[in-house]
């Protein structure tokens, strides 16, 4: 696909966006959603180029090792920490988060007991089988994306009988958090770049809302330059024709009805519940926890971690406000000086979707990439 | 974390796992989520687990009109 990078077709993108962007006759200010996408602005160097253009991009909440609250990293770090014999099972970027309990990182486990990283949930279920004498609990963090792989997991161990698996769940839904982040007002946002791989799962529908109830145009964007600035185009279209709708600008990956399969797996295991995320506070039936039938796998219930209080942020983290899209990383006074990716205070400045970190490494004049 | 790559399966077992090529290198993914994809299919994977099956038709007409914004900007 390098032909989505290729410079010309860019260049006339970008022209046709300025065009659209004078032509509203104010400075269009669109969120996009997901933390990969953040990550692919700033990379390509698209950021300077749209803003010279005339569009300014905000960060929103789709960095799901960002949104959930301490309280649940704590509730990890204690189970490691205070059960003998357990392998906790996550992805990379969840063991930094620090907390007022320190990291997974720098938590000292019990005995015999172990922090281990993945990259699928399988990997886990696999220690399981492998040893079943040993308790197994699989700190999983995700969006709409992830959720169907660790609901296949969670279905997987309840077919083969495993009594030695359960898993610690962070699952969070896109298209209520949009509506909380509308709700609140305070991001003023005039239109949204939707995320692509949840898309893959949810399809284009659930987004629809935001067309109808809040006359806000929005496109779903793949991740190469191109794909991105397709989108930003079609949002753009939208406004100066005041027509808003969801553009699928991703059609090669995301068909209208999403995947039908992986939602029905969803489904079956997970029900939602009002969930607190960082920043943004309790959104109704935003994220899911596990059906009855599965609550054997709630790692929460099974040993007996206090997973309902959403802890407190380090003292002067703006993670939150981020995450809102009220605050840029820049107007944090901790940003680049005491919290920095070597001394995280936040999950903003740990996740590889964190617009803190991202904003590090890219985003600040002067400042060479490291 | 919703970073995912698409990659081309090339081998595909009954029980849904098989591996996939990507960029010159083959990494092992499960494939029950998308139960009607066959080898040679290009999917999206993440996690370990392929979320989509992706569209050659749709892929082609997003290259086709990169070449035409191509051509037009070059003249």
């Amino acid at each position: 696909m390098k032909e989505l990078r290729n410079p010309a077709a860019l260049r006339r993108l970008l022209g046709d966006i300025g065009e659209k962007a004078r032509s509203l006759g104010r400075r269009p200010r669109l969120m996009e959603v997901c933390g990969t996408h953040t990550m692919a602005l700033f990379k390509s160097g698209l950021t300077p180029l749209l803003a010279e253009a005339g569009v300014e991009m905000v960060s929103g909440p789709g960095c799901p090792v960002c949104i959930t609250p301490n309280g649940i990293h704590e509730a990890a770090i204690a189970a490691v920490t205070e059960k003998e014999g357990l392998t906790l099972a996550t992805f990379g970027d969840m063991t930094r988060v620090p907390t007022r309990a320190g990291s997974l990182q720098t938590a000292v486990p019990a005995r015999n007991s172990r922090l281990r990283i993945v990259y699928s949930p399988e990997e886990a279920l696999d220690e399981a089988r492998r040893d079943p004498g040993r308790e197994v609990v699989f700190f999983g963090a995700g969006f709409e994306t992830t959720i169907p792989s660790i609901a296949f997991t969670a279905k997987r161990a309840a077919a083969e009988g495993l009594r030695n698996f359960s898993i610690l769940p962070a699952l969070w839904l896109v298209p209520p958090a949009l509506r909380a982040v509308l709700e609140a007002g305070e991001a003023a946002v005039d239109g949204f770049i939707y995320p692509g791989h949840v898309s893959a799962v949810i399809g284009v529908a659930p987004y629809e809302f935001v067309a109808r109830d809040h006359g806000l145009p929005g496109a779903i964007a793949g991740f190469e330059p191109g794909d991105i600035l397709l989108a930003v185009r079609s949002v753009l279209e939208q406004a100066v024709e005041g027509k808003p709708r969801v553009a699928n600008e991703y059609s090669r990956a995301i068909a209208y009805g999403g995947n039908p399969v992986a939602r029905a797996l969803m489904d079956e295991v997970f029900e939602p519940f009002d969930a607190v995320w960082r920043g943004l506070g309790k959104i109704p039936e935003s994220g899911l926890r596990f059906r009855k039938a599965y609550a054997a796998f709630d790692a929460g219930a099974r040993l007996g971690l206090g997973t309902a209080d959403p802890g407190r942020d380090l003292p002067g983290c703006r993670c939150g406000e981020v995450l809102r899209g009220v605050v840029r990383p820049e107007g944090c006074r901790l940003f680049g000086k005491k919290c920095r990716p070597d001394s995280p205070l936040g999950p903003c400045m740990v996740s590889f979707e964190g617009a803190c970190l991202i904003h590090f490494k890219y985003g600040s004049p002067g400042r060479s990439a490291s | 974390m919703c970073l995912a790559v698409p990659a081309k399966i090339t081998r595909l077992d009954e029980t849904g796992h098989g591996t996939a090529a990507y960029m010159g290198s083959e990494v092992s993914a499960n494939f029950s989520l998308v139960p009607l994809a066959k080898r040679g299919d290009w999917v999206i994977i993440h996690a370990g687990f392929a979320i989509a099956v992706m569209d050659e038709e749709e892929a082609r007409e997003t290259l086709r009109l990169f070449k035409e914004m191509a051509d037009a900007s070059d003249r």
